[in-house]
């Protein structure tokens, strides 16, 4: 079968035509886009913290009635306070082990700064998330220690939170050392938080993920520092790794302890995300809620999207099967199989497509072009448009088919009758 | 004729409902999703103080030593205490008002209640008459009552529901932080959107519940939130509860009621910084801003990205939606040939059919602006749904209700053109031979 015809054809409907190769157009451009930012948001979301995250909560409390001041006599009385909620903690049945932690990664507290080489230095060389947590910090929270040692006891310091003194030693993650020292030589080394104080690393962590995941940290997602030094302030945060499958009932019973002991503040009960106690499947929950709803709504308009062009090549190709009925017919009449009607409409679909994504692969990359600008995006790999392009093609030939095959079903008698 | 229009258009959009419910449901798809995304973009861009908000402004300057300067940066986004203080100080506004946020436990006096945390702001007197609160009882204090360090105290409308069932509390006491104090106002409900004033304790849906003066506050060591931004070797203090001096952490508005006083107050800006500098304070030259409320809420790009992503990415939806209407349109009118063909011989103009089967497109458009608004009220239940700090806001108001109806009939229209136009073309005798 020659294009010949089909292009003649074709050239009596030409506003059909372009419209349809239109909609095609803008529809892979916003599909391929929007599927790749889908793609973006899954991959943010399944990233992993470095922490093991089952069987793991965090408690949150603030102190009513405790000293608010800075000096020596204040910070001594929080630190009874919080060493006291502590041995609570660790005295529930069904918990493994309980630190004192400032914040946790994905629950957007952040404590941070420039990291140096120097002192001084006019440049920071990179930035970092602090923690500040004891020595149960690393164990509880299930942290690689891939090189140097881990604290001990007698490492940790107390301090008031608004004291920015710097232990003499400090726990940093691979990606904040590689960054800083890029031959793996970061063991032993001082560096300077926030231009002058300086500290050691004494030990290298293989992930830990920053507090905070706001555009605020991108770029230094993974770069994390811990301090031996247990925050003393008018809240305190635990978290606490529980027994296999103990997580909920320990969370319950962690309450009335707490108030049991000290009925001298306020643990959040609130029912949503602002509850003091949370399990961290529910920090991440509530850290990623927007991503999810972001890629499940782009994924329904994608959806739809498809649903609307499909039917809209349905609804033109079928009025043109009926325009032109009688040209079918006399085909019919003078030898044409039905195949050959079918084949017809599915080529003639097939060049309107292959128009359309032609147009529409210069549109997803300008499309992309302008997100890059506007937006926090990267470049589109190249398997998404590739991938829709095959499937608005496919997409163009399961709409054709019906009304193609209604075609084919024409009989020639047509082609004698006059309407 | 108009009557008689209608009557031909309902009729033919009758004749062939398969095709007509695609093109109202693509409409209706279009338009719902892209009033969904708009309305919420709506909110969210909103004017917090309509019909001030060009008056108050929120200079910045730069107080920092020059580690990491380089030319056209920004100064910092708030004061030091130093700073604040003298620009407080020097009066040099129509209203100007230093402040920053905090948490304080109100213990109440029903012994019903548990003592709990609200959220503060720490703020001297002209903060009232400037941003306009509107008070349910009592007033403000005043700028004496700042220096006397007033154990004194604004409420919000809902901390007087729940501590006095909503009646006139002035003039009681209210224990915040150990301290007593003494209730001088209570606010009618007063939420501006977004949190302009101080955007790092949440920009939307966020309300203090106290407000009491900041001198108060650093007498009294109560507990402080949001940003606090510090640089050289300076940190705070073992002893000092404040920032130190090389801290910003406070925010600083005026109100400049005309562009004179807007101008004349850069200036001033510019020779306190001089001065400052002179006297060895500040290290880099004068770099000062003044942006009004709307211009700060830009460049601090309050409205979400994905807010503005999701809208783009609705139009676009509407877009196709409006390219698959056009064709089915074309589609429509064309088969209509031969029905044309008899009203051109029997003397109808090329006009009154173009505004025949213009008329057709609209009733599509407005039929699908219906439905859309039906969906564009349901996408935004789904978005009250999410927690986002915004959801609780995204309410469909009158003029968006128009807008829907508006957009949709002008869409449609507008995709009813080229169609209709390429049907008015056909040559009557043309069709009535074919036939």
């Amino acid at each position: 079968m020659t294009l010949h015809p089909i292009l003649v054809a074709l050239r009596r409907h030409k506003a059909g035509v372009v419209l349809i190769a239109l909609q095609i157009a803008l529809t892979l451009a916003i599909v391929c886009n929007a599927v790749f930012i889908i793609g973006q948001r899954v991959e943010r979301i399944g990233r992993p913290t470095g922490l093991h995250e089952k069987d793991l909560f965090m408690v949150e409390q603030t102190w009513v009635g405790a000293p608010s001041g800075d000096d020596p006599a204040s910070i001594e009385k929080l630190d009874a306070l919080q060493r006291a909620d502590l041995a609570t903690l660790r005295r529930l049945p069904g918990v493994v082990s309980v630190a004192a932690a400032n914040t946790l990664p994905l629950t957007n507290n952040s404590w941070g700064g420039g990291v140096s080489l120097k002192p001084n230095q006019q440049n920071a060389t990179t930035r970092s998330v602090f923690y500040f947590g004891d020595e149960q910090l690393l164990p509880t929270l299930g942290l690689k220690l891939i090189a140097g040692r881990a604290f001990n006891a007698g490492d940790i310091v107390h301090q008031g939170f608004r004291d920015t003194r710097t232990p003499p030693i400090v726990i940093v993650s691979k990606p904040l050392a590689d960054s800083l020292f890029p031959h793996g030589d970061a063991l032993g080394k001082t560096v300077y938080f926030d231009g002058s104080r300086a500290t050691t690393i004494i030990g290298i962590v293989a992930r830990l993920q920053s507090s905070s995941t706001s555009s605020w940290s991108s770029g230094f997602d993974y770069n994390s520092a811990i301090e031996p030094v247990r925050l003393d302030a008018y809240f305190s945060r635990y978290v606490v790794r529980t027994r296999p499958g103990r997580e909920q009932a320990v969370m319950a019973a962690a309450r009335d302890a707490l108030y049991a002991a000290n009925p001298m503040r306020v643990i959040s009960d609130d029912p949503g995300d602002d509850n003091g106690i949370r399990s961290f499947a529910q920090i991440r929950d509530q850290a990623y809620r927007a991503d999810k709803g972001m890629a499940i709504l782009m994924g329904v308009i994608c959806l739809i999207l498809l649903g609307v062009t499909a039917a809209g090549i349905v609804g033109l190709t079928s009025f043109w099967v009926g325009q032109r009925h009688r040209q079918i017919g006399v085909r019919r009449a003078l030898g044409a199989r039905k195949i050959d009607i079918l084949h017809y409409f599915q080529i003639e679909n097939g060049l309107i497509a292959g128009a359309g994504v032609l147009l529409g692969v210069l549109l997803a990359l300008g499309l992309n072009q302008w997100l890059m600008s506007h937006y926090e995006m990267t470049r589109m790999p190249l398997p998404y448009l590739l991938t829709g392009v095959l499937a608005m093609l496919a997409l163009g030939q399961a709409a054709v088919f019906v009304p193609a095959r209604r075609a084919s079903n024409v009989p020639p008698v047509v082609a004698t009758r006059s309407v | 004729m108009f009557a008689y229009y209608l009557d031909l258009a309902l009729r033919s959009l009758r004749r062939n409902k398969a095709l007509t419910a695609l093109m109202v449901l693509a409409i209706a798809l279009g338009i719902g999703a892209s009033m969904t995304t708009l309305t919420v973009l709506h909110v969210l861009s909103g004017d917090p103080l309509p019909g001030r908000s060009g008056e108050i402004y929120y200079p910045q300057i730069d107080p920092q030593d020059l580690r990491g300067m380089y030319p056209g940066k920004e100064p910092p986004s708030q004061v030091t205490l130093i700073d604040g203080m003298n620009l407080l100080r020097a009066k040099r506004a129509d209203h100007q008002a230093l402040m920053t946020g905090g948490e304080v436990p109100i213990q109440p006096e029903q012994s019903a209640l548990d003592p709990f945390y609200v959220d503060a702001r720490y703020t001297t007197a002209d903060f009232f008459p400037m941003f306009g609160t509107p008070f349910l009882f009592g007033h403000g204090w005043n700028a004496a009552d700042d220096e006397a360090k007033a154990r004194e105290v604004v409420i919000s409308h809902n901390l007087n529901q729940k501590l006095f069932g909503g009646a006139n509390s002035v003039g009681r006491t209210l224990r915040l932080a150990g301290t007593a104090f003494q209730i001088v106002g209570v606010l009618d409900r007063w939420q501006p959107n977004p949190h302009f004033y101080d955007l790092n304790t949440g920009s939307y849906a966020y309300g203090e519940q106290v407000f009491l003066p900041l001198q108060t506050m650093m007498d009294l060591h109560l507990s402080r939130d949001g940003s606090n931004d510090c640089w050289g070797n300076g940190g705070g203090g073992t002893d000092t509860i404040l920032p130190a001096d090389t801290c910003v952490w406070l925010q600083f508005w005026v109100q400049l009621d005309n562009p004179l006083k807007v101008a004349a107050y850069k200036q001033f800006l510019i020779h306190y910084s001089e001065d400052q500098k002179a006297l060895g304070r500040f290290q880099r030259p004068p770099n000062v801003r003044l942006r009004n409320v709307m211009q700060w809420l830009d460049y601090n790009m309050v409205v979400p990205d994905d807010v503005r992503l999701q809208t783009w990415l609705a139009l676009g939806f509407l877009l196709v939606c409006l390219v698959n209407t056009m064709g089915l349109m074309l589609a429509k009118f064309m088969r209509r040939a031969g029905e044309l063909g008899v009203r051109r011989a029997l003397g109808a103009s090329r006009r009154a059919l173009f505004a025949q089967l213009l008329i057709e497109s609209g009733v599509v458009g407005l039929v699908g602006g219906f439905g859309g608004m039906l969906l564009a009220l349901l996408g935004l239940w789904l978005v009250r749904q999410r927690s986002s700090d915004y959801a609780a806001l995204a309410h469909l108001d009158f003029s968006m209700l128009l807008t829907t109806f508006v957009l949709a009939l002008c869409a449609t229209l507008l995709a009813g053109l080229l169609p209709a136009w390429r049907a008015c073309q056909i040559a009557p005798a043309l069709q009535l031979k074919s036939n």
